[in-house]
């Protein structure tokens, strides 16, 4: 949809911890950023603009902490941007760095997004700072429950889910939870956080940061290593609540990811693209997806799971990565998915790589499931060719 | 006259009335500005393109706030959109950049501030560096009586002529249905006021207000299509500067000046300019940065020193200037919005109407 191509030519993350008491904010977001810059093979001087993307300021307690990440971030007489557009905003700060090159405003923009919730307290920031949260999951698990009594999905696709995406986290140097040794029984004997999500089935709390920097079509071409295409991009929102809305399969998921394909020229997603980063924080949300970005019929999402479709050597491999349910640096969590997407078709995703990834899909949501942002991301510009 | 379709102007705006307080929500104050500004451009919701606005969690007092704002856009069937913790100049930026993608041809901008939830001496306090200046307590006032006596003692200024200028726009706002403060001022009875902080008086310091704005952009053909006279924004960038107040010379504005090169300035004078100056003596900071001559009007709006709703105050900057391109038949403006403090993040817009 840019109005001249986009390449991803560096991508950097942190070491997603529980808590990374050994950085301030600042230096978090520099380490993300020094490692996106060194895949690229460029220094703080090549970049024109830089993107931030996070979280509520609430998670911090710093209010627009883009005004004092200006330094760290080498933004100093530059043009700084900051994003916000709930759970979705990694994937935002991505598309709207990815908008500066394409628009020809910039030639190298530097997209970094970040959480460090160990600095603050986000299930209380998650409630609105009043406190009076029932946290992410309270809010979720009602759609989830209504997902399954709608499809009929057996009770241990969610286990399903929770035990692929951990064994794929194991393999990313990067992720926050390391538990190769996961099991169906672990995850059902796990505590019942929010009834049917055990305590196994929802997304740690992290910190963390990710980075991105894009170029143009002739900074794509002339790279270091191999890049990956910007082939499309969307953002869609929606209301949070209203009879008319289906919140288990939003209206907007559906054209968000129509808007993709058709920007891609995708008629068959299932068949025509290579693997996907979802944005994952419990477990069921994987099929969930699946149909709602209409990868699967309706009712039939849980099928690709229960058949190890989704896994790292299945015919659709989602989560790569290992994905929210890994890691989860909130502010950064879309950003890290873009970022998969971008390894796959680089072929730089190392032990998780998807052997011959061309064409692959990345989605963060944000809020109560309303808002959505995506991206597909070639090895070539022509993936489908 | 047809410009280029990736020509982009302003065909429609809106501003709420500025009020020390107002009882209602964020969405509640959005919902007729973004309605009015939609009609304004003889536009309905459905014809909108692309949505983003600015607003700040920390003024609406919880997180998430911006999410109810949806509402406000009437988001149903879903829409393209998108948010900014920032001042609406930067949502104008956003959708400004996403216009120039080519696909859709007109926008929304907007921006909204509850700021009489918040105490602005405390509250600006977690905006600084939250390890190092946060835990002093390095208020909005300290920080800016410090600029204000770096700018005295370079002796570019005195404090009569600052008294002088609060004047001058108070009694411009007599005329702006928007200002929450105006009238005839004596200089002396100004001056005659108690310091707050040395050599801050009251009178130097914004006023607190609720309120919002928004606009429409439109580009290339689709422009002429909705407005008579639209506003082209020829030019516009933003630029940061180091955030600690004792990395910068906080006399003067470079990255105002940054910003002016970038937005084009150079290339001829400007008859208006709207500046985004919260404390009054920020305005000779930034008409020196801008180098701007007396040829020059200076805030006819009377400023943000008439009205102050933090996350829209810039993107009224904009809007004053563009309406005098579209109501008063003005050929080139000037617009410019900060963010930060003293002055540490600046956006240029650069506004023209045909010949």
């Amino acid at each position: 949809m840019s109005h001249q191509p986009v390449a991803v030519v560096g991508i950097g993350q942190t070491h997603h911890k529980k808590r990374r008491g050994d950085v301030s904010i600042a230096g978090l977001v520099r380490e993300a950023a020094s490692r996106a810059l060194e895949d690229a093979n460029m220094d703080w001087g090549d970049i024109d603009a830089v993107v931030l993307g996070k979280a509520p300021d609430l998670f911090e307690g710093v209010m627009k902490p883009e005004m004092f990440l200006a330094d760290a971030l080498g933004a100093n007489g530059k043009p700084m941007f900051r994003v916000h557009t709930a759970g979705s905003v990694g994937g935002s700060t991505g598309i709207v760095g990815s908008h500066l090159v394409g628009a020809g405003r910039h030639k190298r923009v530097l997209s970094v997004a970040f959480e460090k919730q160990s600095e603050g307290n986000a299930q209380f920031a998650l409630g609105g700072g009043k406190g009076g949260s029932i946290g992410a999951g309270g809010a979720f698990a009602p759609f989830i429950r209504a997902y399954i009594r709608r499809s009929g999905a057996p009770e241990d696709v969610g286990w399903k889910v929770a035990v692929k995406d951990r064994q794929n986290g194991a393999k990313n140097p990067y992720a926050h939870l390391k538990l190769a040794d996961i099991t169906i029984d672990k995850v059902r004997e796990s505590p019942m956080m929010w009834d049917p999500l055990h305590f196994l089935e929802s997304c740690p709390s992290s910190d963390g940061a990710c980075a991105v920097v894009f170029t143009d079509e002739d900074g794509g071409k002339a790279a270091s290593k191999p890049p990956a295409w910007v082939l499309a991009t969307a953002m869609k929102s929606e209301p949070s609540t209203f009879a008319g809305r289906d919140p288990v399969s939003p209206l907007g998921a559906h054209m968000c990811s129509a808007e993709i394909y058709k920007q891609v020229g995708i008629t068959n997603p299932r068949e025509q693209i290579d693997c996907a980063e979802l944005y994952v924080p419990f477990s069921w949300y994987e099929p969930m997806w699946l149909e709602a970005h209409d990868i699967a019929a309706p009712g039939d999402g849980w099928r690709m799971t229960a058949d190890g479709d989704t896994e790292l050597t299945g015919s659709f491999p989602v989560n790569m990565s290992g994905g929210v349910l890994s890691s989860n640096p909130i502010g950064a969590s879309g950003l890290l998915r873009f970022a998969e997407a971008a390894l796959q078709v680089r072929g730089q995703a190392g032990d998780h790589q998807v052997p011959d990834a061309k064409l692959a899909l990345a989605q963060a949501y944000g809020a109560n499931a309303q808002f959505f942002a995506m991206w597909a991301v070639g090895s070539s510009l022509d993936p489908l060719g | 006259m047809p410009r280029s379709e990736n020509d982009i102007a302003i065909v429609g705006y809106a501003i709420s009335p500025m009020l020390r307080r107002t009882d209602q929500t964020e969405t509640m104050m959005m919902l007729p500005v973004v309605a009015g500004a939609i009609k304004s451009a003889g536009l309905t919701k459905d014809d909108i393109g692309f949505t983003v606005s600015g607003s700040c969690d920390y003024l609406s007092g919880q997180a998430f706030s911006f999410v109810s704002n949806v509402d406000a856009y009437g988001a149903w069937p879903p829409i393209n959109e998108s948010h900014v913790e920032m001042d609406g100049s930067f949502a104008l930026y956003e959708a400004f950049v996403r216009l120039l993608q080519g696909d859709i041809d007109t926008a929304l901008a907007a921006g909204v501030g509850k700021n009489s939830n918040s105490d602005p001496s405390t509250l600006y306090t977690i905006e600084m560096d939250p390890y190092y200046l946060t835990p002093l307590g390095a208020d909005p006032w300290s920080l800016h009586a410090l600029q204000y006596r770096a700018l005295l003692d370079s002796g570019k200024t005195t404090e009569r002529d600052v008294a002088e200028l609060v004047a001058r726009n108070r009694a411009s706002a007599k005329e702006n249905i928007h200002a929450q403060v105006s009238g005839d001022y004596d200089v002396d009875e100004l001056l005659a006021a108690d310091y707050i902080r040395t050599p801050l008086r009251r009178h130097d310091l914004p006023p607190i207000t609720d309120g919002c704005a928004a606009v429409v952009l439109a580009r290339g053909q689709k422009a002429y299509e909705l407005c008579e006279r639209p506003a082209w924004i020829t030019g516009i960038d933003h630029r940061i500067e180091p955030h600690l107040p004792t990395l910068r010379d906080l006399t003067t504005s470079v990255s105002t000046t940054q910003a002016a090169k970038g937005a084009g300035l150079d290339a001829g004078p400007v008859e208006v300019a709207e500046l985004h100056a919260p404390f009054s003596y920020q305005e000779l900071i930034l008409a020196e940065s801008l180098g701007l001559d007396a040829d020059t009007q200076i805030n006819p709006s009377g400023g943000a020193l008439a009205a102050n709703p933090v996350m829209a105050t810039g993107l009224i900057r904009i809007i004053e200037a563009a309406k005098q391109i579209i109501e008063n038949g003005k050929r080139r403006t000037l617009a410019h919005t900060t963010s930060g403090p003293c002055l540490q993040q600046n956006l240029v817009a650069i506004l023209e109407g045909d010949e």
